[in-house]
């Protein structure tokens, strides 16, 4: 949030194209935007404006057509990656699948669990440590997604609507948490959101997008005061702000 | 009102507690072998067209202490390891890279399709030409008619892995390896132990294949012993214990599921 300091990641006029078949679809378009560090920023904007696109860009899952992508430090930074479903290994229990970052970064098994155990508990899912995830509620999965993507310290997260395939409630209360989470730990996080809500009460930033080609329509700072908390969303403040990002997107 | 479904309250009086389904699989064993015995007296057949139960149990007690039953049992026993082994290694293998590389699916896949419209044990008789009436003509046939249903499932196994997991190891940079060993073995372990598993029953019927073509020694060779010699006890005694091989590889296979499956949950829970 100081300018001052160099961007932890700064997007320098992106484009990404798919190859379908003989015909092209431009899903990015001249996308430039930067981010600071420990930044909250949300993307916003209509299904198939690219928003996923762009995260899949940055974690290295895609290839940029045009453009450039640079990290603080110059090298690609560890990635936190939460998906839409909470995409856990069946076969391993809740801590097990916890641990698996540090597994592959090569920490000893005992020290993997060791710190896997207290995840667990940061994310309130003590009890469940050798449940498989067959036996857990969708706000319970995501949780472990949640923990999964933090336990390696990363320097990035990138949140692809991770409670988009929650209920209503559960999503409010998924987003208290992570609140909480990231008022803890200070990450840089990159979220795509449906939700002009979830957006205003977790963000720093947001970043609207337009319909297909993906561009940054909007650059909305968010100037409510920390912490906050669901009350929020019945003041004022709060609904100028949604109306503003509403009317932006279309 | 009477409804089929339910039993009715004279019903439970007969069923105690203690018929569970082992004592049903003993009691059904029980009555085969009364019909059987039935059958053979009934119509007062010769034993060399169908022994009864007592006189096919004395064969086996002869076949056991002459030691003729365990030296082939044990014949058979080294075919059928072998051969599995290495249909089911080579069978992993190549699965892994047909799964893995469409371009080579494309070079070979073709073939191995026409390949299996050779019935193996058609052409078991040129591989004893070729190799020799030994245990390795044996070991070949086990092998190739082993080797088409791991195959197929090993490719089926390593293509369902989910994308969002290969996604999920590529953000946190895991090695080729590493891809591997923490996802692609235990995602496509399911589909590869149904392939095993018809594997393992299959194995069984390749080696008994190669030795009733041609062979000294195994349980095939035995059934042809048995048969020449008008000795049809004989053949059934080494008929059942090839059925009991069958079984017991069929049972350590899902014994192997029962321990490495346990995160999807009984069958039940699923209905």
């Amino acid at each position: 949030m100081s300018v001052a300091t160099a961007p932890a990641l700064d997007v320098v006029h992106l484009s990404v194209n798919f190859e379908n078949g003989s015909s092209e679809l431009q899903a990015l378009e001249d996308v430039t935007f930067q981010v600071w560090p420990q930044e909250f920023v949300c993307l916003l904007g209509p299904s198939g404006s690219g928003k996923s696109t762009l995260l899949r860009v940055l974690a290295g899952l895609v290839p940029p057509t045009q453009g450039e992508i640079r990290f603080a430090g110059g090298q690609p930074p560890r990635i936190g990656y939460v998906f839409q479903q909470a995409n856990l290994m069946p076969w391993r229990t809740v801590l097990e699948n916890i641990m698996l970052p540090l597994e592959l970064q090569g920490v000893p098994p005992e020290e993997a669990r060791r710190q896997a155990q207290a995840w667990v508990e940061r994310v309130g899912l003590s009890g469940f440590e050798s449940a498989w995830p067959r036996d857990l509620s969708g706000g319970m999965a995501q949780r472990v997604a949640m923990a999964r993507a933090l336990i390696h310290d990363p320097d990035l997260l990138l949140l692809d609507e991770p409670f988009g395939a929650l209920d209503a409630l559960t999503r409010e209360r998924m987003g208290s948490e992570l609140l909480a989470l990231w008022q803890a730990q200070r990450k840089t996080v990159l979220m795509v959101t449906h939700s002009i809500s979830e957006a205003l009460l977790l963000a720093d930033r947001v970043l609207v997008f337009s319909p297909r080609p993906g561009r940054v329509s909007l650059d909305m700072p968010v100037p409510l005061p920390r912490p906050r908390s669901d009350e929020l969303r019945y003041t004022l403040d709060f609904i100028h702000l949604a109306r503003e990002l509403r009317q932006a997107i279309g | 009102m009477i409804t089929l479904a339910k039993p009715l309250p004279w019903m439970k009086k007969f069923r105690p507690r203690w018929l569970t389904q082992g004592v049903w699989t003993v009691l059904s064993l029980l009555l085969a072998v009364g019909v059987w015995e039935g059958i053979v007296r009934l119509a007062h057949l010769p034993p060399f067209i169908l022994p009864s139960p007592g006189q096919v149990g004395r064969r086996l007690g002869l076949a056991i202490a002459d030691g003729s039953l365990a030296r082939h049992t044990l014949t058979t026993l080294q075919e059928v390891g072998i051969g599995l082994l290495i249909g089911v290694v080579l069978a992993t293998f190549l699965g892994y890279l047909l799964a893995r590389s469409p371009l080579l699916e494309r070079l070979i896949g073709p073939y191995l399709v026409a390949s299996q419209a050779i019935p193996t044990v058609a052409i078991a008789p040129l591989l004893v030409i070729w190799f020799g009436p030994g245990m390795l003509s044996k070991v070949l046939i086990c092998a190739l008619i082993v080797f088409f249903p791991v195959l197929v499932n090993t490719v089926v196994g390593v293509r369902a892995v989910p994308r969002d997991l290969r996604a999920l190891m590529h953000t946190l940079r895991a090695t080729r390896w590493q891809t591997l060993r923490y996802l692609e073995i235990p995602a496509s372990l399911p589909l590869f132990l149904g392939g095993l598993r018809i594997g393992a029953t299959l194995s069984v019927i390749g080696a008994v294949v190669g030795e009733l073509v041609g062979s000294n020694r195994g349980l095939g060779f035995l059934i042809n012993v048995g048969r020449g010699q008008y000795d049809t006890a004989l053949v059934f005694v080494a008929t059942f214990t090839l059925m009991t091989l069958a079984l017991v590889l069929y049972g350590l296979v899902l014994l192997l599921e029962w321990r490495l499956l346990r995160w999807q949950g009984s069958p039940r829970d699923h209905h």
